[in-house]
């Protein structure tokens, strides 16, 4: 009976999860994962933080956004996670016109998207396996399910042996590696890393980016905020560079754009 | 909201008040400070209020009649009373009874002599109020009937009572008015370092696609179990000390032993026991959902 009954639970879980997934899919299914017209930000003091940004990045590419510190490029990551409004134009991330989402659809859009911090904002008083679950409750995840998932992608970035460790145990590569482990278990579509070597050193910088480069050969769109020239010249991927709230080059396998 | 969820909320509802414990610490604190005077002024204005009532409960008019006016008309005068808003009881006295409690109150020599009842047109109602300051208007009253021959009424105790209960009164609301004052200014304290202790939780909660329920319903949790611990402790405490209070100031005041009634504990905690749970959950919750909302715009 109680077999059945679980039985139930679980088809209902699958049914609900296929659901979600087709609706990902439809969102996704639109060739441009991110669609920025004419995007200018202005903050009440100084001048335009972005200054009529044009951008479009297709589904599955990987993208490095660099610049100099007050280019813009923090702008533009809260922009796309709709911590921020534009002042004018339009931002499309997903098919969500984020100038127009409703408060209350804006958890269901960020479910969407994997997100990854320099400082890596781990909860601090959770241990590894806690961050990552609560990424997975937070998309009502049922337990059993979760219990398969959050193994599953730590053991995916190197952390099987380290579940019950906190933050604070952890070094830097490895703090990175639990916030990208949270950005994956939903399998996100798009995955926005915002200056994810800032604070590594180069081995594990290289670690992370070879992360990276595999989720993105999985399908995912990866769009990396960096001012690590070394590692975007060395990957050979889609560089858009910006200066000054404009974007002054935007090139297939670019390379950084040194300004000294 | 799955059973799951609804656990894992509860769970972090505890959890968080041992992750944040020096937060949870100020708030019991605060929360147990404000309850703690609130019931103690509670306590001594119930018995204060108490005392009063007692006291008021022995006022009593003294209606007298005229002489030769029948028993029949005596009696529907004492129904038309009774029946008066007012009044919570009527006593009739008869002329031999009030004789009768004459001689008791007074030495046997005074009594010697009288072969007839010497009270014999005093048969009288006692009429005891409910309400003191009522006393004027009842006297007005029973001073327009024809057979009434003559009110007595204790004018100077029936104006200090109503005087007293009405400063009681006033004083009340100025000690509420102080005491939520005070509370306000502690627990907005309280809430601006919670505030700070939550804001990069939040963000990161948001962050990840959070609803604003998910992020919130644990913080409330938290409040909510704060707030019961920092009416509980209060309330135990006074359930403590209440009779030890009780017996020290009947040992220091005991000339004032028959003034000084003192209700049972029970019965002061029949109301301030729900009421203080009440305030504690209800600024604990308040508390928690105004502390998380400044985040949640994230």
């Amino acid at each position: 009976m109680s077999d059945q009954k679980s039985g139930h639970k679980r088809k209902g879980y699958e049914v609900a999860e296929k659901a979600v997934k087709r609706k990902r899919k439809k969102r996704s299914g639109e060739r441009d994962i991110i669609v920025l017209e004419n995007v200018s930000k202005s903050y009440e003091t100084g001048s335009p933080a972005l200054n009529d940004i044009n951008l479009r990045i297709r589904r599955g590419e990987f993208v490095f956004i660099v610049g100099d510190s007050g280019s813009g490029k923090s702008t533009m990551i809260k922009l796309l996670l709709r911590e921020l409004t534009a002042t004018e134009g339009t931002v499309k991330v997903l098919g969500y016109d984020l100038n127009r989402i409703r408060h209350r659809k804006i958890p269901e859009f960020r479910r969407n998207i994997g997100i990854v911090f320099q400082d890596f904002r781990l909860l601090k008083d959770r241990n590894v396996y806690e961050n990552v679950a609560f990424a997975q409750r937070i998309v009502l995840t049922p337990t059993k399910q979760m219990r398969k998932n959050v193994p599953a992608v730590l053991a995916s970035v190197g952390l099987a042996g380290k579940y019950k460790a906190k933050p604070k145990q952890l070094s830097g590569g490895e703090q990175q590696r639990v916030a990208l482990a949270r950005a994956l278990v939903n399998e996100p579509t798009l995955l926005l890393c915002d200056e994810p070597t800032g604070n590594l050193d180069p081995k594990n910088s290289w670690e992370i980016m070879n992360m990276l480069e595999e989720i993105n050969k999985g399908g995912t769109t990866v769009l990396v905020v960096t001012h690590n020239k070394e590692i975007v010249n060395q990957m050979e991927k889609r560089v858009v560079t910006l200066k000054k709230g404009v974007i002054i080059s935007d090139e297939e396998k670019g390379a950084y754009i040194d300004e000294d | 909201m799955r059973i799951s969820t609804f656990f894992y909320t509860i769970k972090q509802g505890f959890r968080n008040i041992f992750r944040n414990k020096l937060f949870s610490l100020a708030s019991i604190a605060t929360i147990t400070a404000c309850l703690f005077m609130f019931g103690i002024f509670y306590s001594v204005v119930v018995n204060l209020q108490n005392m009063v009532q007692n006291a008021e409960e022995g006022v009593c008019v003294t209606v007298f009649f005229e002489a030769g006016t029948e028993d029949t008309v005596i009696q529907e005068i004492g129904q038309k009373i009774s029946g008066r808003m007012e009044v919570s009881d009527v006593e009739y006295i008869s002329a031999d009874q009030a004789w009768e409690d004459w001689k008791a109150d007074y030495p046997p020599e005074y009594a010697e002599g009288f072969t007839e009842n010497p009270l014999e047109n005093c048969a009288n109602y006692r009429v005891y109020l409910s309400d003191v300051s009522m006393q004027d208007s009842l006297v007005t009253y029973l001073e327009s009937m024809p057979e009434v021959r003559k009110v007595n009424r204790s004018q100077l105790t029936a104006d200090v009572l109503s005087g007293f209960n009405s400063l009681l009164g006033y004083v009340s609301i100025g000690l509420i008015a102080i005491l939520l004052g005070v509370s306000v200014f502690l627990i907005s304290n309280t809430v601006t370092i919670g505030i700070n202790v939550r804001r990069e939780e939040i963000t990161i909660m948001k962050y990840i696609g959070a609803t604003d329920f998910f992020v919130r319903s644990p913080f409330v949790v938290e409040g909510i179990l704060i707030g019961l611990v920092g009416a509980g402790i209060p309330l135990a405490i006074i359930y403590f000390v209440y009779n030890k209070a009780v017996a020290y100031v009947l040992d220091r005041f005991s000339i004032l032993t028959n003034l000084l009634t003192f209700l049972p504990v029970k019965e002061i905690f029949h109301i301030l026991l729900p009421l203080s749970l009440g305030i504690g959950v209800g600024i604990g919750f308040l508390g928690s959902f105004i502390t998380v909302r400044k985040h949640l715009r994230v």
